[in-house]
């Protein structure tokens, strides 16, 4: 960590510190619960962004399967919380738990494989996990979902209204924030850097490429499963179809839409996705269409995601200011 | 002159508006109108639509213009749970109607009852009104009516052995349950007990496994179009095993997916598939008659009886704003289970405050295929 | 279990199968010119079964006319693609053109939602639908023309690889494409042509297939699955190694389901799927690519 205080350093700590203050004072402009339960779903779908920001692109490995990991802390804290009478923070951490601990075993032979294989394997774990979510009916509730799974509570304290919720998103989002800039800005960071420039150098130098890229995967695994308890635990109802293939896709998407490096683009990006239906939503039918080209575009004219084109922007703004 | 004319228009405008926002009903609903459920919330939003239009040429529901807003859910959660917040909270509507899948319903359902706005569900899981929640009701017929029928019809031809092939969808799961606890409780043997996927293409390796229990009938249990393929499939291997289908593909589609495969199979349905067939004295004679006229008329195409569970669900509620002369939200819902023997699409309701789905088995006739036609059975 | 059922099974998985081989077999040309895998490739399969049930059942198209139709049309749509969106953006990271991809299979889709509607459609079989038994086991006349139309699909391929410029030029590319481009091959026009000669084989399997799946504007999503997972099996880049882990894939779901559970028979073919990776990390019929530093 000692260059831990050096100016990029500060740059993204700044920008966290901006980023806090600034979802703390959005729900004084949101006019009704509506917008905070959107702003909700963003900061926990941001949650899987930002640890995939950091295992595709940084450490450069694709994965097909955060969804499974998201569902399998979800129903495992439903399951416990509810069938078995858990108290809910207890359920959480077991579910969370669960999670990394699966993790580490898929991705200990997983990570062997490169680029397509190392996306079909985990693909093909995602898949498998959202079949178990659908037949084990009498677990899970199965295809028409587990119902009733009490609310979250954080000491004891059950988080009633959406505000309260809301702003345990936030902080927790910001954590996740702070310990990713961290991560980057250390010994494991610059491995990766390397790694990601080219892989047989980094070995050559001495780099433990496995034991870094496995740690990468159960952090973002572990991001993913802390916002699956809390997503099982905000909406009180969870269903195998919120944690298919597809959603997978999205997630990839909202990272490389936002620009893939950057941890606030990631951010950024899944705010993006989670927010364009809903305004789309007035098209109807022609949303679909709308959605599928303004995801060509982006990518056609934003290459280096919308993380890129802001900095683009701004450096242009900068130059015009100098002049 | 002309600026008269136009200011007099624009004098009606303003007033019909203001008439408009200061009296209109406001009904919300949330259907699956795109992604894999859209077979269900296609009809639904188009009877909610043509139904409102239809309400407003005859001057509104107690004088007052009613207002649909719909959004679709894209048969999603998160989208249904959106949806329905921003009815709830931002456009503050009286009674909401939907959603099409009995999963999302489930997911919404208690927003509904901590804001105090009634919902009525067009999916027809039990879960959704056993135990009964005050604020929720649900349309469709139950699985168990359906399962009922089936089994009557069962026992009536002499067969004891019994194997099932369901969908492994929130449909094909609610109906598994239902058959895994009557077919033994009815004196019935389960032989085989398979399933298949939403999107599966081929069930051969289903039947010929289930061929080898050989049961006396196979109830298949699903939506379009994977027991279209199982029908098709059942032909295909000579399998002369009877067939019954579940009230998932009542609709002129399913005939046509399966072709001649169709034939014969046995399947309980509302009696909106066969509207001409409903002898001339029956309560829901006229309103299937004019549901099916105004719907061809107006979309040019065939009814489903899944579009039946809207129009079913917007006259309910037009019925309980008439009754009490309310449209406040806690009006709308104590109305609703003062509602008896009214006529619907789907059967005669009656709601009470321990029973919100107001149907019973008799809202299901048994039909077959014969020729490419629906035909009720005796 | 009887031999009739076990070879009920085989037949069953052979034509399943085939389904995810072909769209397999358009993953891997596209890859083997781009290093990209097209996520709109089910997308190609679903164009060319909605487009010949348009011709035939809208237009009156004859089958025999509308199956050219049909395919010429979603090899235009193919072109398209890689001219609108792919050739916009070379030298872009390939993760970059798999995201485009995406787009372009959800834009495709919505866009035949928005034309043919929602509903799922059916084509009549080329020759009847009475059975063939043999051994006990039913085998349709349509798994006959799949098989042999995909078998002539992969002899054409095999011919135009070996012995055609333009198919030579193709291979170069897939090697190397620096080098390629070197010695003057367009490689531009190549990938134009990976794109064109993938959507004709999506259609011909869309359009073969129908009279047996069904389609509907959502058919490409599961398809696109199982021919990505089909591709991997055989070992990427391989295309007969595609179509051979199609059949493979199919096989195992249909036996998986006999046998096994028809709950869990996709899972079960993924778990196989997952150890063979681990036990074989580049497929069954893959290379071992050696990368450079």
């Amino acid at each position: 960590m000692q260059n831990g205080y050096n100016v990029a350093y500060r740059r993204d700590m700044f920008w966290l510190a901006g980023f806090f203050t600034l979802l703390m004072l959005a729900p004084f402009c949101m006019p009704n619960n509506y917008y905070l339960t959107i702003l909700i779903l963003c900061g926990l779908h941001a949650m899987h962004a930002v640890g995939l920001c950091l295992l595709v692109g940084h450490a450069g490995q694709i994965s097909l399967g955060h969804a499974g990991f998201y569902g399998l802390a979800a129903y495992t804290s439903a399951y416990l919380s509810t069938t078995l009478g858990l108290a809910v923070g207890l359920s959480m951490v077991a579910g969370v738990v669960l999670t990394v601990l699966i993790s580490l075993l898929v991705g200990l032979p997983s990570l062997k494989l490169k680029g397509h294989y190392l996306a079909m394997a985990t693909l093909g774990f995602g898949i498998i996990l959202s079949i178990l979510f659908t037949e084990t009916v009498d677990i899970t509730g199965g295809p028409s979902g587990f119902v009733g799974i009490p609310r979250l509570s954080i000491l004891g304290q059950e988080l009633t209204t959406d505000i309260a919720v809301y702003r345990a998103v936030a902080v927790v989002l910001c954590l996740m924030v702070w310990l990713s800039f961290n991560v980057l800005h250390s010994r494991i960071g610059r491995a990766l850097r390397a790694l990601h420039t080219s892989e047989k150098a980094a070995q050559a130098m001495g780099v433990d490429i496995a034991r870094f890229k496995l740690f990468v995967f159960v952090l973002s695994a572990a991001f993913s499963s802390i916002s699956g308890v809390l997503y099982a635990h905000y909406l009180t109802f969870i269903a195998p179809v919120s944690f298919g293939f597809m959603f997978s896709v999205e997630l990839i998407v909202m990272v490389v839409l936002g620009g893939m490096v950057s941890v606030p683009g990631s951010i950024v990006g899944a705010f993006f996705v989670t927010i364009l239906p809903e305004f789309l939503r007035a098209f109807e039918n022609v949303e679909v269409v709308l959605f599928g080209a303004i995801l060509i575009l982006c990518m056609m004219f934003l290459p280096d995601g919308l993380a890129g084109g802001w900095n683009r922007l701004w450096s242009r703004f900068r130059r015009a200011v100098h002049e | 002159m002309k600026a008269a004319r136009w200011i007099v228009v624009l004098l009606l405008y303003l007033l019909c508006s203001a008439s408009a926002l200061a009296e209109s009903i406001k009904i919300g609903a949330v259907l699956s109108v795109t992604g894999p459920a859209s077979f269900l919330g296609e009809p639904e939003k188009n009877t909610l639509l043509m139904l409102r239009d239809q309400v407003n040429s005859k001057g509104g529901i107690n004088g007052q213009q009613v207002e649909v807003i719909v959004y679709d859910d894209e048969s999603d959660v998160n989208k249904c749970v959106m949806a329905a917040k921003k009815l709830l909270d931002q456009d503050r509507v009286s009674v909401v109607v939907g959603p099409s899948i009995s999963g999302n319903t489930l997911a919404i359902a208690k927003f509904f009852s901590s804001a105090q706005v009634p919902l009525i569900s067009c999916a027809a899981a039990e879960k959704i009104v056993r135990p009964v929640d005050p604020w929720i009701f649900n349309t469709p017929q139950l699985d168990r009516h359906a399962v009922t029928k089936i089994l009557l019809d069962a026992q009536s031809r002499k067969y004891s052995k019994l194997a099932i092939l369901t969908v492994s969808d929130g449909y094909g799961q609610a109906g598994r349950g239902v058959l895994k606890e009557l077919i033994p409780a009815q004196g019935f043997a389960l032989v085989a007990d398979e399933s298949f996927g939403p999107k599966d293409t081929d069930m051969t390796a289903q039947l010929t496994k289930i061929k080898g229990t050989s049961p006396d009938a196979i109830i298949c249990w699903g939506t379009n179009p994977g027991p279209a393929v199982v029908a098709r499939n059942r032909t295909q291997l000579g399998l002369t095993t009877p067939l019954y289908m579940s009230h998932g593909v009542a609709s002129n589609k399913f005939i046509e997916l399966a072709g001649e495969a169709a034939e014969g199979l046995i399947l309980p349905a509302g009696r909106l598939v066969a509207v001409e067939q409903v002898p001339a004295g029956h309560p829901q004679k006229r309103v299937l008659e004019e549901y099916v006229a105004n719907y061809t008329k107006t979309y040019n195409t065939p009814v489903s009886s899944f579009g039946g569970y809207a129009h079913d669900a917007f006259a309910l509620v037009r019925e309980a704003i008439i009754k009490g002369g309310s449209a406040k939200p806690s009006d709308i819902r104590n109305n609703l289970e003062k509602i008896s023997s009214f006529a619907g699409t789907s059967g005669v309701y009656s709601y009470s405050s321990d029973n919100h789905n107001g149907l019973d088995e008799n809202a299901f006739i048994m039909v077959t295929i014969e020729k490419g036609a629906w035909k009720v059975m005796q | 279990m009887d031999s009739s059922s076990l070879l009920q099974y085989l037949i069953t998985g052979l034509t399943l199968g085939s389904t995810y081989g072909l769209t397999a077999l358009g993953f891997t040309i596209i890859f083997n010119t781009t290093g990209v895998i097209n996520f709109a490739q089910g997308e190609f399969v679903m164009l060319g079964g909605m487009m010949s049930v348009f011709l035939v059942r809208v237009l009156g198209v004859t089958v025999p006319l509308a199956v050219p139709l049909a395919a010429l049309g979603t090899m235009l749509t193919g072109a398209l693609v890689e001219r609108l969106a792919i050739r916009p953006v070379r030298g872009c990271p390939s993760i970059n053109l798999v995201i485009i991809t995406i787009g372009v299979s959800i834009l495709i889709r919505g866009l035949a939602m928005l034309f043919w509607g929602k509903d799922t459609h059916v084509l009549e079989p080329f020759s009847g639908d009475q059975p063939v038994m043999v051994l006990g086991a039913a085998i349709m006349p349509q798994a006959f023309w799949v098989l042999a139309i995909s078998v002539i699909l992969l002899t054409g391929l095999k011919l135009f690889f070996s012995l055609t410029t333009q198919g030579k030029a193709m291979l170069a590319c897939s090697f190397d494409p620096k080098a390629a481009s070197l010695v003057g091959i367009g490689v531009q026009r190549m990938v134009m042509l990976s794109f064109m000669i993938s959507a004709l084989i999506g259609a011909v399997g869309g359009i073969i297939l129908t009279p047996i799946t069904m389609t509907s504007y959502d058919k490409g999503i599961m398809l696109g699955l199982k021919g990505f997972a089909a591709c991997i099996l055989g070992g990427l880049g391989n295309p007969f190694g595609a179509a051979a882990g199609g059949l493979i894939l199919g096989v195992l779901e249909s036996l998986g389901a006999g046998f096994v559970s028809s709950a869990y028979k996709d899972a079960l073919a993924f778990i196989v799927l997952l150890i063979l990776l681990f036990v074989k990390p580049s497929g069954l019929f893959g290379q071992k690519d050696a990368k450079r530093v």
